[in-house]
């Protein structure tokens, strides 16, 4: 199997600090010389308002389902833009000329109408998208601090190994010497240090003395064994399995940072023994307006760039055949060839409702924590020891199911316990999984 | 030794001085070898900064790259869909209520489909939708995925489009308009109302143009019988269930007679309630399904049933038309023509005697009882071959009259005995269209091979009978280019709407109070029919033809279609050609049947060879000058003296896998479309190999395996009599069987206990439920020979066994009275042969899922054993192949994997294709080589009823547990079912007087339970 391993070399965690010394330094220019130029509104209270409700449709930079929104203070009027956003439609009703021809270059998509909002919050809005745009990439930023951290915490430990390693040597040294000058005493003395009898080395003695070298053949053997049993009972194990997929889809931004639920996307899971990669329209339903990575800067997105993460979102586009300028799709598809990461041999059958919606299993228990993995990986080994160590294990959810009632009271009264495990339900017969 | 001896090598070496040899012993190449040259340009390679070691630890390197590359597990792709259909759900089975209909076999029927893959055929289980799956339509959704399909239209064997099809097509018909030329529209009994104004439009727009319809097994003669006498080519449609007294006269209405699906209703009056039960009685030539579940059967040549019938006749309406004597069966005729005659509105007679004066006395004897179980007003429209049609036909195209004749659904040039004829004037056809699945005898030779749909490719609609309507909608997309003759039809006669929008409004327009959307939900629509009361014939002319009916010298040959092969319209299935016949258990063959008497004669013979395979002489049949040659010949018990039988619907060549191209082409005989010929029958070299895979004919008076019973005990004596529980000895006194054992038992009273009732009162042998058990469980196919040597891989079969005196009851009482060793060897032997009439008794049998298991205890590895829910678990991955179990089974229902049969070229079927291999159920294993495998009373659909049951979170209500042959059933011999559910029906067929276990005495405790089997007589 195809392993990458998160290969953070020192380096490279070098050269990301010095930029982010020189870029931090760099970028608080910059913002320090923005501020006075954004007026009366807060950018900072402007971003939360404007990702909560303007987010969907609007983009800084680019024209998503709306026009790009940076700098449009310096187009409009701020009188007309308070008028604009309360309600939109009306403007255009009242044969506004701007507001007909702001509404025609944008394809007719009459604008939701935002009453709730008060003139200082769209101040504040105003205030953020008149912000000039970030030259440096946020992530660096983070990523060298976190590297220094490391680097500080790698020299101290070897310092005092370092200091250890040498006061050893210093003793091996000084132990030397002072065998040297007994010797020289005793010369001096005429005591004569006893020769050395010549004796059997210790390989031959060992060699000769067979009760030795049979226990120590049968430990070698019986080690042998068991490495032996080791390696075997391995294969075919793919426990961490991670390999490179077309698409460098991230679950730690999507189910971490975001916070989607597991079923939002994998709804099979509910319903069928598949849990289903997520077809190209689900993804659709939130990256028809995402289609840029916009991670904070406090969030730690150490190895990859913004550029990146929006270039994998191109990758999206590409095989559903949506067009972003345009905002539509072209009708040519590239289904993802994804890689399978959790392959269950044809003689098994498990079925992903039963343990979901029935037993109401965190996903993660057997997946692990998906939402901290960038790359998905295979969490748990899938052996069937696994599979029967947590059927011995863990108590059938019962409460509320009519199914259960009559089953389970009987069989709790046979075995004279409280509660049923899965095993004791049946869940350890072969038939109940092999056919 | 070494030898001095010197060796020149060239006439140079004898020169002492030349400079060649000189030359050659210092440089053995004297020419520069042209390596450089040879390796490409030697500019660049000299340029090249690769030395030889680099290249060297390049090719160490991949190598070692490759070795460790191959010691990883294989990369599986993923790939979903990009915009996923919103009824889809991967992994979850989506059902579609459609119809079955192939011109011969039609159904109403739900397709099981995942992931938009149609897998499996079920019933369609709406009150109102009669027409249940046999074993052909069962298998049907196998040949949807049949390699060997026509993919393109071609044009004079030339791959084509449909636009040019549709410009050629165009252009004769405009031709033939303008000359005046005949156009025939040739096609099957397609009992499409749209399609019927279609073709209605079509002949309009070509006023030369005429619709024929034609059958390739017709039932024209009892077609014309009742246009006589009601004025419309229909069939009568019965209800079995009605009836009280049931005659048949050489009529298998239990296998393909008018269209079958008359199973279920009988096998409801076959069940005694009340202490009542219908009685049957069949006169008939063949050894039918229907002869082998009645009461009573009388052999008769068809001349002697022809007699039958006028008999029957003069009883019931009190006519008297002279007949023949009819010997020995003359009384037992004349006591069934009586109680006919008492039974009145409870009786019915039916008749598949192929002759107008036979079905004319039939309608006629079924008007005069005023049988409540015949109904010619609800009159079934789904055979309108008109045989006399298609014999004009024929002779107009000879004479060249035909300009263009565009065929659907029917191969003429396989299924017409004239098929020489046809091909003559299909040559002076200008234009000939064969809509056709593949590229089939006709097609070849048409000009143009239409490639049609599928059925689960297509819409449409049947009317089945008058009242019953149903629709046919496509469950998945057409696979390959085809259209359907209905959208070429529109094409050609300028119609632009789309066929769905016509069929939309043909459907709404028939359906009064019902919506489209529920039409094609339910798949069927019944309503109302007006009551015919018909007008007369003639039929005390037709009694006197009849009795005037003599033997035309030679055997009475009575042509008969199989139960697995039909028409022979889907040659190319595996699943069917593996299916064994119910009555012979033969698979991948047809032959001639002949009665022992006769094969004696004849010099005739079946025998078993050292492997246990069952050989049979070959024969040439002759009939009016056409000879049949290497018939292989079996020896049928009840076949009637002077009579054969011969299966239609084999030996098909063209577009079929070459291990399917078996058997003999019967239709060869089919003269004038009539089953009943007569033929001289040639004993020639050579012996045939058959795969057979029931050995053992008779029961040998082993009264435990299939109990049976007469009525009359059944009504007046105590089960102990007639159902008695086996003694056993235990400490040297007899014990009831069922309180000895070897184990202690485990409580099974909690949770769920599944069991299998089988009635064998029910039961009629048709076999539905051996095809849904290989769709359901991917059974492999493993061809004729490997049948042969019994290595047939079918998880459920149906024994039939014969008795060797009159009656089984007779065999036991036989047995029971040998004593002596010489005198029971004598007599033994004798009763392994069955009797020239024996009684018959089906018995399907499956893993028992015995609770105290014989397999399960000699298993080495543990790979078998029991669950809490009765089930016998298998776990495949687990077996190593000791075979220990199946050694040990009782009831040798365990099948062993002797090769892989998958992805395997050696046995080239559907599994070795891939599409052949979109048909198996994604929630079953294939199995692989070496491993032992079994019923696993289909342990996916019941932890899938579970499952459901769970996730809705409410408790499972009764018949919601079923496997795929139980559902299968329509006669309602399998109930599946909790048998811990006290209300449910198993629990209260379990506790029936009539249950018993098969071979109970030895203690397995089988969770399937089998009905004695009462008989009427």
């Amino acid at each position: 199997m195809k392993k990458v391993g998160n290969h953070n070399s020192f380096s490279k965690k070098l050269i990301f600090s010095l930029a982010m010394v020189l870029s931090l330094s760099l970028s608080s220019l910059a913002q320090d010389a923005a501020a006075p130029a954004a007026g009366a509104g807060d950018p900072a209270k402007g971003k939360a308002i404007f990702n909560t409700n303007c987010a969907a449709c609007h983009k800084l930079d680019a024209k998503a389902t709306g026009p790009a929104l940076r700098g449009v203070a310096d187009k409009y009027d701020k009188e007309w833009l308070y008028k604009w956003i309360h309600n939109s439609g009306e403007l255009i009703k009242s044969g506004d000329a701007q507001a007909v021809k702001v509404f025609e270059e944008n394809n007719k998509i009459p604008m939701t109408a935002f009453p709730q909002l008060s003139n200082e919050d769209i101040d504040n809005i105003i205030a953020y998208t008149s912000a000039p745009k970030e030259e440096a990439p946020a992530a660096t930023a983070t990523a060298a601090t976190g590297g220094a951290a490391a680097q500080e915490g790698g020299v101290s430990n070897n310092l005092i190994l370092g200091v250890l390693a040498f006061v050893l040597a210093i003793l091996v040294v000084m132990l030397l010497f002072v065998k040297n000058v007994l010797n020289k005493i005793a010369a001096a003395n005429g005591v004569e240090v006893a020769a050395k009898e010549k004796s059997l080395p210790i390989w031959k003695a060992f060699a000769k003395n067979q009760f030795l070298m049979l226990v120590t053949s049968i430990m070698m053997i019986l080690i042998g064994m068991y490495f032996i049993y080791g390696y075997l009972m391995q294969i075919g194990v793919d426990q961490n399995y991670e390999p490179i997929q077309p698409i460098h889809f991230s679950h730690k931004i999507h189910a971490g940072d975001n916070k989607i639920d597991c079923k939002y996307c994998h709804s099979s899971a509910r319903v069928s023994k598949n849990s289903g990669i997520p077809s190209l329209n689900v993804c659709m339903n939130c990256h028809k307006s995402i289609s840029e990575f916009q991670g904070d800067k406090d969030s730690t997105y150490v190895e990859y760039s913004k550029e990146f993460y929006t270039g994998e979102i191109q990758k999206l586009y590409d095989a559903v055949g949506w067009d972003k300028t345009n905002m539509a799709y072209t009708g040519k598809t590239k289904p993802v060839k994804w890689v399978r990461v959790h392959n269950l041999p044809d003689f098994v059958y498990f079925n992903h409702s039963q343990h979901v919606s029935v037993a109401g299993v965190e996903c993660q228990k057997c997946h692990g924590p998906v939402e901290t993995f960038e790359i998905m990986k295979q969490h748990s080994p899938l052996t069937m020891g696994w599979c029967v160590n947590c059927h011995r294990e863990t108590n059938v959810k019962v409460e509320g199911n009519a199914y259960y009632a009559k089953i389970h009271d009987e069989l709790s009264k046979k075995y004279g316990v409280d509660k049923l495990t899965a095993a004791q339900m049946g869940g350890l017969e072969c038939g109940k999984c092999h056919y | 030794m070494a030898s001095n001896k010197k060796y020149w090598k060239s006439v140079e070496e004898l020169d002492q001085n030349s400079s060649i040899v000189e030359t050659l012993r210092n440089n053995e190449f004297v020419e520069e070898i042209p390596t450089d040259e040879f390796l490409g340009d030697a500019a660049t390679l000299s340029a090249s900064s690769t030395t030889r070691r680099d290249f060297l630890k390049y090719v160490g390197f991949s190598t070692a790259a490759a070795s460790l590359a191959a010691c990883e597990g294989p990369v599986v792709k993923s790939i979903p869909y990009v915009v996923q259909p919103e009824e889809i759900i991967p992994g979850v089975a989506d059902y579609y209520a459609t119809t079955m209909m192939d011109g011969f076999d039609f159904a109403n029927i739900l397709i099981k489909t995942r992931e938009g893959r149609p897998i499996k055929v079920e019933n369609n289980n709406l009150p109102n939708a009669k027409f249940g799956a046999n074993a052909r339509v069962h298998a049907s959704v196998l040949s949807l995925y049949d390699s060997m399909r026509l993919k393109q239209p071609k044009i004079a064997g030339k791959d084509a489009s449909w636009t040019d099809v549709n410009a050629a097509v165009t252009k004769s018909l405009a031709e033939a308009k303008a000359k005046g030329g005949q156009v025939v529209l040739l096609t099957n009994t397609m009992a499409s109302p749209s399609t019927d104004r279609l073709i209605a439009d079509f002949i309009a727009k070509n006023p030369t143009a005429k619709h024929v319809v034609y059958d390739a097994v017709s039932s024209s003669t009892a077609l014309d019988a009742f246009q006589m006498v009601y004025g419309e080519r229909a069939l009568a449609d019965y209800d079995f269930s009605k009836a009280d007294v049931i005659v048949s006269v050489g009529a298998d209405f239990l296998g393909d007679w008018q269209g079958g699906a008359y199973d279920a209703g009988y096998s409801q009056g076959r069940v005694p309630k009340n202490g009542k039960m219908s009685k049957h009685i069949q006169i008939e030539a063949n050894m039918s399904l229907a002869g082998a579940n009645a009461d009573k059967r009388i052999p008769l040549t068809v001349t002697e049933q022809k007699h039958a019938l006028v008999k029957i006749y003069n009883v019931v309406t009190g006519a008297s038309v002279g007949a023949a004597n009819l010997g020995k069966q003359e009384d037992a005729v004349m006591k069934a023509a009586q109680q006919l005659k008492a039974a009145g509105g409870k009786g019915v007679l039916v008749s598949g005697l192929d002759d107008v004066n036979a079905q004319l006395l039939v309608l006629a004897i079924n008007k005069a009882l005023t049988s409540e179980a015949f109904n010619p007003s609800a009159a079934r429209l789904i055979r309108k071959g008109d045989s006399k049609a298609v014999a004009q036909l024929v002779a107009d195209m000879k004479a060249g009259a035909v300009h263009t004749l565009i065929m659907n659904g029917v191969n003429p040039l396989y299924t017409l005995a004239n098929s020489a004829d046809f091909a003559e004037g299909l040559k002076k056809v200008k234009t000939s269209v064969s809509f056709s699945l593949r590229e089939d005898e006709t097609a070849v030779k048409s000009t143009i091979a239409a490639p049609a749909p599928h059925y689960l490719e297509s819409w449409g609609d049947v009317m089945i009978a008058k009242g019953h309507y149903a629709i046919m909608q496509p469950t998945i997309r057409p696979l390959f280019d085809t259209k359907q003759f209905q959208e070429a039809l529109m094409a050609w006669t300028g119609n632009t709407a789309s066929y769905y929008d016509f069929l939309k409004a043909v459907g709404s327009s028939i359906a009064v109070g019902t919506t489209w959307n529920k039409l094609v939900h339910d798949g069927v629509y019944s309503s109302e029919v007006a009551v015919v009361s018909g007008g007369s014939a003639d039929y005390a002319t037709a009694a006197s033809t009849l009795a005037n009916a003599k033997n035309a010298g030679g055997l009475e040959l009575v042509l008969y279609t199989k139960t697995g092969m039909g028409d022979g319209q889907q040659a190319n299935n595996p699943w069917l050609q593996e299916f064994p016949d119910p009555l012979t258990r033969a698979s991948w063959d047809n032959y001639v049947t002949v009665s022992k008497k006769d094969a004696e004669k004849l010099g005739l013979q079946n025998y078993n060879v050292a492997n246990g395979g069952l050989n049979g002489s070959y024969t040439t049949i002759e009939v009016a000058g056409v000879k049949l040659e290497n018939v292989p010949v079996i020896i049928q018990p009840g076949q009637a003296v002077g009579t054969i039988g011969l299966a239609l619907g084999y030996g098909r060549k063209e577009g079929l896998k070459e291990e399917m191209q078996v058997g003999v082409n019967a239709y060869k005989l089919y003269a004038n479309q009539n089953a009943n010929q007569v033929a001289k029958v040639i004993k020639t070299e050579g012996d045939h190999e058959f795969a057979c895979v029931q050995l053992q004919k008779t029961l040998m008076g082993r009264g435990d395996i299939i109990k049976d019973t007469t009525l009359e005990i059944f009504n007046t004596k105590d089960a102990e009599e007639w159902n008695p529980i086996p003694m056993v000895s235990l400490d040297h006194k007899e014990t009831p069987a069922t309180e000895v054992d070897l184990w202690d038992s485990f409580d099974r009273t909690i949770g769920h206990h599944f069991n299998l009732s089988i009635d064998l009162n029910a039961c009629t042998g048709c076999g539905a439920c051996v095809i849904a058990c290989h769709a359901e469980n991917n059974v492999p196919v493993v061809g004729k020979s490997e049948v042969r040597r019994s290595r047939d891989m079918h998880w459920l079969r149906i024994d039939r066994y014969y008795s060797s005196e009159e009656t089984f009851k007779g065999d036991e009482v036989l047995k029971g009275n040998t004593s002596g060793l010489m005198n029971s060897i004598d007599t033994l032997t004798g009763m392994e042969d069955p009797s020239e009439n024996p009684q018959v008794a089906f018995q399907p049998v499956m893993c028992q899922h015995c609770n105290h298991a014989p397999c399960e205890t000699v298993c080495p590895v543990a790979a078998t054993s029991h669950g809490r829910q009765g089930q016998n678990h298998m776990a495949y991955n687990r077996c190593v192949g000791t075979r220990y179990c199946a050694n040990n089974c009782p009831y040798k229902v365990r099948r062993f994997n002797w090769f892989l049969y998958s992805k395997n070229s050696e046995f080239d079927y559907h599994m070795n294709d891939d599409l052949g291999r979109m048909v198996l159920n994604p929630d079953v294993n294939v199995r692989s080589r070496g491993v032992m495998e079994k019923c696993s009373m289909c342990i996916q659909m019941t932890q899938a009823t579970i499952l459901k049951a769970k996730r809705e979170g409410r408790e499972i209500k009764d018949g919601e547990f079923q496997t795929a042959c139980s559902a299968a059933c329509t006669s309602g011999a399998m109930v599946f079912g909790d048998v811990n559910d006290k209300d449910g029906q198993v629990a209260k067929l379990a506790e029936d007087e009539r249950m018993y276990h098969l071979l109970e005495h030895i203690g397995t405790k089988p969770n399937v339970f089998y009905h004695v089997k009462v008989r009427n007589n």
